[in-house]
């Protein structure tokens, strides 16, 4: 068995490592509540607009007329994979990057095509690290944006898919993140950046309103378009830094629970050690006095 | 007197809810000229310009500062969905002069690159429209009471 000494600049260790993975518990917490606020927060906008895209699409002459709606053969597409800036968050990383690297696996076999160009735009240093690591395709990156991703930055991720679709570099996006299901569950999730699809207007509001367009209906186009794309973008980027600081909280926290368990394990083992050290050296007090008789 | 239909505004940008009420009437900065919404209004999509919306509910004005985006008007709802917008009462003058000051520099820095420029001068007038909402708003003493024939005159 250890000496006590030993045991004892374990216990110390172990006592730090808990403190800190405590310490970095209680900072992910107060900050996952406010990303939730923020997740929940931008939800009316980001629901009102694609109703009211849906409600309005269904008034508009022909959809593949718009440069964003347009559909066409696939031969290239950009997958956007948003993961957080940094780790200590459990799983939540390693299963973002492999559902991006499984969406591109599926993407291949869906298109029968195992040479589909993929290119990827990777938001958060985390995801960036791995595409870069595995050799893929990048055609941007954004990284360091923050746990309050400013409208300016999620203009230019949108711009940078857009433009690309509108060149024809790219025939198709999505989307992967972390969607906030839970503090305890984050799934990854994919979803459709462009073309533009508005989800389908399946409201039993009964006939959809005609709409009277000021100036008109192309002009309301060319700006509701871009502007759900980018918070096509902007929901998800919340999400992420709320899943991001709960998978951090739940992490830590069974870091440091397991801390305390190991050191409950080693004070335990430390008494023992050091009451077996107590009866070795009263027994040879005794047998010695014992002697002398 | 049989009940008047009423509209209900809400206001929200990419960020928070705004404003979200009942009004008697919403006069909004559409980006084809100023427009006034009473209920019973048909079906109406546009986008909005810089500058003030005020909302009408019982003889009293609510000044908001919008700046871009659109307005929606549907079975007497208006729903304004803004890039930007914040209501007269909480503007902070002076956070707000100080943000006017920035994006001038800002515009003065920038001369020559066109993106830039162009980005900076739409900062500048955003923090002008702000501040000018703001200054409105103080001069009138807060929340505007209508003159009581003006209150008549709405129906």
């Amino acid at each position: 068995m250890a000496s006590t000494q030993e045991i004892r600049r374990r216990i110390r260790s172990v006592r730090n490592v808990a403190q800190i993975t405590r310490a970095v518990q209680l900072v992910a917490s107060s900050k996952m509540r406010r990303a939730q606020e923020r997740v929940v927060g931008s939800r009316p906008y980001a629901e009102q607009l694609s109703k009211l895209l849906s409600r309005v699409a269904a008034q508009a002459d022909d959809l593949n007329d718009l440069p964003l709606m347009q559909r066409r053969a696939i031969k290239r597409v950009a997958i956007v994979l948003i993961t957080p800036d940094r780790g200590l968050a459990g799983a939540l990383n390693s299963n973002l990057n492999r559902r991006a690297a499984l969406l591109a696996q599926e993407l291949r076999r869906e298109y029968d095509n195992p040479n589909l160009a993929i290119t990827f735009v990777a938001v958060g240093r985390k995801g960036r690290d791995f595409l870069t690591r595995s050799r893929q395709n990048l055609l941007a990156e954004f990284t360091l944006l923050g746990d309050q991703p400013k409208l300016q930055d999620v203009r230019a991720i949108a711009r940078t898919v857009t433009d690309a679709y509108i060149n024809g570099e790219i025939d198709r996006a999505l989307l992967v993140y972390p969607k906030y299901v839970s503090t305890v569950m984050q799934t990854p999730t994919v979803t459709q950046l462009l073309p533009a699809e508005p989800p389908a207007a399946a409201e039993t509001e009964g006939a959809a309103p005609q709409y009277i367009f000021e100036p008109d209906a192309q002009h309301i186009f060319a700006e509701l378009l871009p502007r759900y794309v980018e918070t096509q973008i902007y929901q998800p980027l919340l999400e992420t830094v709320a899943s991001f600081y709960s998978a951090q909280m739940l992490a830590m926290k069974n870091a440091t629970d397991s801390a305390n368990d190991l050191l409950s394990d080693l004070t335990l083992t430390y008494n023992k050690v050091r009451q077996s050290a107590i009866t070795t050296q009263i027994l040879e007090v005794v047998s010695g006095a014992n002697a002398l008789q | 007197m049989a009940q008047r239909p009423q509209l209900h505004v809400t206001i929200i940008t990419a960020q928070h809810g705004v404003f979200d009420g009942p009004a008697e009437a919403v006069n909004a900065p559409g980006s084809e000229g100023r427009m006034t919404i009473l209920p019973r209004h048909a079906p109406l999509l546009t986008t909005l310009d810089l500058g003030e919306l005020r909302i009408r509910e019982r003889g009293e004005e609510i000044g908001v500062f919008v700046a871009g985006g659109f307005l929606e008007v549907n079975d007497n709802v208006v729903t304004v969905l803004a890039d930007e917008a914040e209501r007269a009462e909480l503007i902070d003058e002076q956070a707000a002069e100080q943000a006017r000051q920035r994006a001038q520099a800002r515009v003065e820095q920038s001369r020559g690159d066109q993106g830039a420029e162009a980005a900076a001068i739409a900062e500048l007038n955003r923090a002008v429209g702000r501040l000018r909402v703001a200054e409105v708003h103080r001069q009138r003493g807060g929340r505007r009471r209508l003159p009581p024939e003006q209150q008549e005159q709405q129906f």
